[in-house]
């Protein structure tokens, strides 16, 4: 049941945060929509390695190893990627203060023109 | 493209992808599967064979290892970007209009708010410095630890300005440091090289589960990448206050 509501969530996530990319009028509005977006991958991932009646995968002060844990891979996959996923954004803004610099517009529909 | 027709493509596209991930979800074979065997090849492992307890960790910087490096240099050259896109080239030479620009700011705390949070400088640089060296016993590790360190800076500069700031982060150190912990993953890694195994295995002693020296090459790794991300994180800050306030400036 658990699994289920996660999908729920992560598929609605990546659907709302699509619609906020194609619709966005702002710059770091679309940044902190992609956020929105990839944040359905956390969910996802937590829900796939979920267990029932499971801890978390740590064994520290005496646990055993034959103890119900969760997947271990996909939480590590996750926190590697918010981490990431933070300087990554940071540079889409870097690039949004740039494209304001240069075109003086921060809608996305008014830099879609390259220029040379 | 108008509006109105790119809502109704990217509607069409929404109602197949929706479709699509309910599908998907349906068909999930459940924790019952295959898939389970990477959970079971991963959590009592990596206690038997690498004396770590934090099973994440082992994961992240040991079974997994070459995909964490690739991750963190995936950081690493984001990092790179945002200081190529915002480089202020004469900034340097502009500190004193950068203290004017610094006293305008819109947020000053009251002195009571200053003491809390340089109070708060001390016991977060401690429990960073405790979560990144603590990565292979209790969750924790390089990213979560050096994320928590490099909170200390930003506190500093909300409670002291750009100034202090400045002179408390040396742009030059933590640009020598974040290359440094960059480098030492991959020197870490090729250790494997040199004992005559793959790279990236852990070949520095195991030590003994649940002791602080247990864990090899994961808890060196998890130094390594600690560095990276605080660092990392203040240069981000550092460009970004460093672009605001020269904008500040420019302004007035």
């Amino acid at each position: 049941m658990i699994f289920y509501a996660s999908m729920a969530v992560a598929g609605w996530l990546l659907l709302v945060g699509l619609y906020g990319i194609v619709t966005s009028r702002h710059l770091m509005h679309l940044c902190l929509c992609l956020t929105v977006l990839q944040s359905a991958t956390y969910v996802m991932l937590t829900g796939i390695g979920n267990r029932r009646g499971a801890s978390a995968p740590v064994y520290a002060g005496g646990v055993p190893t034959s103890a119900p844990v969760v997947d271990p891979v996909v939480q590590a996959l996750m926190l590697t990627d918010i981490v990431v996923e933070a300087t990554v954004v940071a540079l889409l803004l870097a690039i949004t203060l740039q494209v304001q610099k240069k075109t003086g517009s921060t809608d996305p529909d008014n830099v879609s023109v390259m220029k040379g | 493209m108008r509006r109105v027709s790119r809502l109704t493509v990217f509607f069409a596209g929404e109602l197949g992808l929706a479709a699509l991930l309910t599908a998907a979800a349906l068909h999930e074979p459940g924790p019952t599967s295959e898939r389970d065997r990477y959970r079971v090849a991963t959590t009592a492992p990596s206690v038997d064979l690498r004396q770590v307890t934090d099973a994440v960790s082992a994961v992240n910087f040991d079974f997994r290892g070459i995909d964490t490096l690739g991750e963190e240099f995936i950081l690493f050259v984001s990092v790179s970007g945002v200081l190529v896109l915002l480089r202020e080239p004469e900034a340097e030479e502009r500190g004193l209009i950068i203290d004017a620009a610094d006293a305008g700011r819109d947020m000053k705390p009251t002195s009571a708010m200053r003491g809390w949070m340089v109070g708060t400088v001390g016991p977060k640089v401690l429990f960073g410095l405790y979560i990144v060296g603590h990565g292979a016993l209790s969750p924790g590790g390089g990213f979560q630890g050096g994320v928590i360190l490099a909170t200390a800076p930003m506190i500093i500069y909300l409670a002291d300005g750009f100034k202090v700031f400045r002179r408390i982060v040396k742009f030059r150190m933590v640009e020598i440091a974040e290359a440094a912990g960059a480098t030492a993953f991959l020197v870490l890694g090729l250790l494997g090289i040199l004992a005559g195994r793959e790279y990236l295995t852990n070949v520095l002693p195991l030590g003994e589960a649940n002791t602080a020296s247990s864990g090899g090459t994961v808890v060196a790794i998890s130094w390594a990448t600690g560095i990276e991300v605080c660092a990392g994180f203040v240069l981000v800050m550092y460009a970004f206050l460093q672009h605001v306030l020269a904008k500040r400036e420019a302004a007035e």
